[in-house]
């Protein structure tokens, strides 16, 4: 048994099949990404596995577990973790409580003894800021900690929003195009904390990529989509080699 | 300027980020202790108004400002607490347990108000909660076995501990300012603890909240919840403090006083309700000397300016005719609050914290540190 199975995932709008029978397997601590051109369904998937849109049909496991009907904020509680294309964060917050709400699914005190602020709230946020503090290390976040996300540029806002999601401690990261507005050196630091998060932390990754080099760089598998469909599965370079891809990149 | 050097977590958990606090709020608090003994019966009924009117304030802040659901329906859950304290005090229970109670039910009825209200976002949230505020203003009116009709329902003075509590005593003072205080700790508190957080991610962004795993739904109906429960135990304190109510004094004007009061003060911290409320409060007596004082002072500055005796006359009956018009406060109210979002979005508090950093800055003050706040309040107003 995969650690995290699509089974023929269909989304359709109307007439339009933006996911058409997708059928993929993540095995556990393993990169996977997809390509395929604007368009091809990629994002979609995500958003049917994070429950934004619910599928029109087919099914999604994780862990042996049939998600496909969870509500959206189960599905971070089952410990899979997203980051988004048009990143996502609380703008007029600083890092640190950006990151802090990333441990809400930690978070075990009730509602009473948080207005009292008892000495269990108090050593739960302590807990969770360690935790904190271990992410924004791990990314050299450290500059940034009390500044608010407003005034920080589009680069290191990126690398924030990836530090949110580590920081719910995620098994499954779902990472949507990790490199899109960042320069060349940014990207590379990228490539490096996405091989750093499997081989470190053993968390499994699922990526949406447009950046070939990111790719090759990282990937263990990829996934070939175009028009809804997988066109092709495999190592990185037998994907780039695979005639359809090539077709559908390059015009046939 | 001060430079804090954090060495700890706790740093960071802390209410009182350094010892300055514990002198300035020990100062206000030694004042607003010896404040009944030194100040006249007059500014301390004035008081415990704004300490019930802070005290909703921050109900609503948690509501509104760290949340970000609207709601023009926050009289209504006033007029619930005090009416479950009327109702209850005819049967002879004890003040803290219909106290207890008041704030209880409405906090339930607060629940209940917020599951609808999860389908709904800016302005059609406000319309619901206009209706919301509607439909109990006419139960009230009409649930005549309860509430007594329009003809209004008696409230007996507090009988607590043996003594009773008269509405001008300090000792009732000291209730509202206690019940003030609490609220603000624990508001406070909660702020600092993953709810709070919730709040403040779900007003700022759904789809992130969500994706990190917070029941949007759950932290919405909370959040309603705690608001309306604070502004119930208001209520009870309210109708002690008038002593009568009847349906007519929890009408839509009061819930916009409430909006005044956070939307005057800064929503964005809970000093901004407590100075949204000192200033809601000092309107009325600005508006009484408007209608004693006003025409004649006017008329008598036209006379010294060269204008005849007959015209003196006339001008003064002109503003003695505008001082007293209906609906003036409303207008008023209405004037304040687009003036406030247009030139000072951030309120009150926004403008004493502006104030206080061109002391610390002195020479090097520049006006645009405040810029991209205001920025952001702009665009927000278009959604």
């Amino acid at each position: 048994m995969s650690y995290f199975r699509a089974e023929n995932l269909s989304l359709h709008f109307g007439g339009l099949k933006a996911v058409d029978a997708v059928s993929f397997a993540v095995e556990k601590g393993e990169i996977l990404s997809i390509i395929g051109p604007n368009g091809a369904g990629k994002s979609s998937i995500f958003n049917l596995i994070s429950r934004i849109y619910p599928p029109t049909s087919g099914k999604i496991f994780f862990e042996d577990q049939d998600i496909t009907q969870q509500p959206s904020y189960d599905i971070a509680r089952l410990g899979i973790a997203r980051t988004f294309q048009n990143i996502e964060l609380f703008e007029n917050a600083t890092v640190l409580s950006n990151l802090l709400v990333g441990r809400h699914r930690h978070s075990t005190t009730q509602l009473w003894q948080e207005l009292l602020f008892l000495p269990s709230v108090r050593a739960g946020e302590k807990a969770h800021r360690r935790r904190v503090e271990q992410v924004i290390e791990f990314l050299d976040l450290e500059p940034y900690r009390d500044k608010l996300i407003s005034g920080l540029p589009y680069g290191v806002r990126k690398v924030i929003e990836l530090a949110r999601a580590l920081c719910s401690e995620p098994k499954l990261i779902l990472l949507d195009e990790p490199s899109s507005g960042l320069n060349v050196e940014e990207t590379g630091d990228m490539s490096f904390w996405i091989r750093d998060m499997k081989t470190e932390l053993g968390i499994t990754v699922l990526m949406v990529e447009h950046d070939m080099t990111l790719v090759n760089r990282v990937s263990d598998r990829v996934i070939a989509l175009n028009y809804g469909r997988v066109l092709a599965m495999g190592s990185p370079a037998e994907v780039q080699r695979h005639p359809d891809v090539v077709a559908a990149y390059l015009g046939a | 300027m001060r430079f804090l050097f954090k060495t700890d977590y706790e740093d960071d958990i802390r209410l009182v980020p350094h010892s300055g606090y514990f002198v300035s709020y020990g100062i206000l608090l030694a004042l607003l202790v010896i404040a009944p003994f030194v100040l006249s019966s007059y500014i301390m009924s004035q008081l415990v108004f704004v300490c019930i009117y802070a005290t909703v304030g921050v109900g609503l802040l948690i509501l509104t400002g760290f949340t970000g659901q609207a709601s023009l329906g926050h009289a209504a859950f006033l007029a619930i607490g005090a009416y479950t304290a009327a109702y209850l005090q005819q049967f002879n229970v004890p003040f803290p347990v219909y106290f207890l109670t008041a704030g209880l039910l409405t906090g339930v009825v607060g629940a209940l108000v917020g599951f609808p209200a999860l389908r709904l976002q800016g302005i059609y949230l406000v319309i619901a909660t206009i209706s919301f505020a509607l439909i109990v203003e006419e139960i009230l009116a009409r649930w005549e076995s309860v509430t007594n009709g329009n003809e209004g329902m008696r409230v007996k003075t507090i009988q607590m501990l043996g003594t009773s509590v008269p509405r001008d005593s300090p000792a009732f003072y000291f209730l509202c300012l206690g019940l003030l205080i609490l609220t603000i700790v624990g508001t406070l508190n909660l702020l600092r603890s993953p709810t709070g957080r919730a709040f403040v991610a779900i007003r700022d962004s759904e789809t992130a909240a969500r994706s990190m795993g917070i029941n949007v739904s759950l932290y919405k109906v909370k959040s309603f919840a705690i608001s309306a429960a604070i502004t119930g135990f208001a209520g009870v304190l309210f109708a002690h403090k008038l002593s009568f109510i009847s349906p007519e004094m929890f009408t839509l004007q009061l819930s916009i006083e409430f909006i005044i009061v956070i939307l005057i003060g800064g929503t964005f911290s809970l000093h901004g309700a407590v100075l949204g409320a000192i200033f809601l409060v000092m309107i009325d007596p600005f508006l009484t000397y408007l209608k004693d004082d006003m025409p004649s002072v006017i008329s008598g500055m036209a006379a010294t300016l060269g204008a005849g005796k007959e015209t003196a006359a006339h001008v003064q009956d002109k503003v003695a005719a505008i001082a007293s018009a209906n609906g003036l406060k409303g207008a008023i109210y209405g004037i304040i609050i687009v003036l406030f979002v247009l030139f000072e979005p951030l309120g009150l508090y926004g403008r004493w914290l502006k104030i206080k950093l061109f002391f610390q800055l002195f020479p090097l003050y520049k006006r645009a540190t405040f810029k991209r706040q205001k920025i952001y309040v702009k665009s927000e107003r278009n959604r």
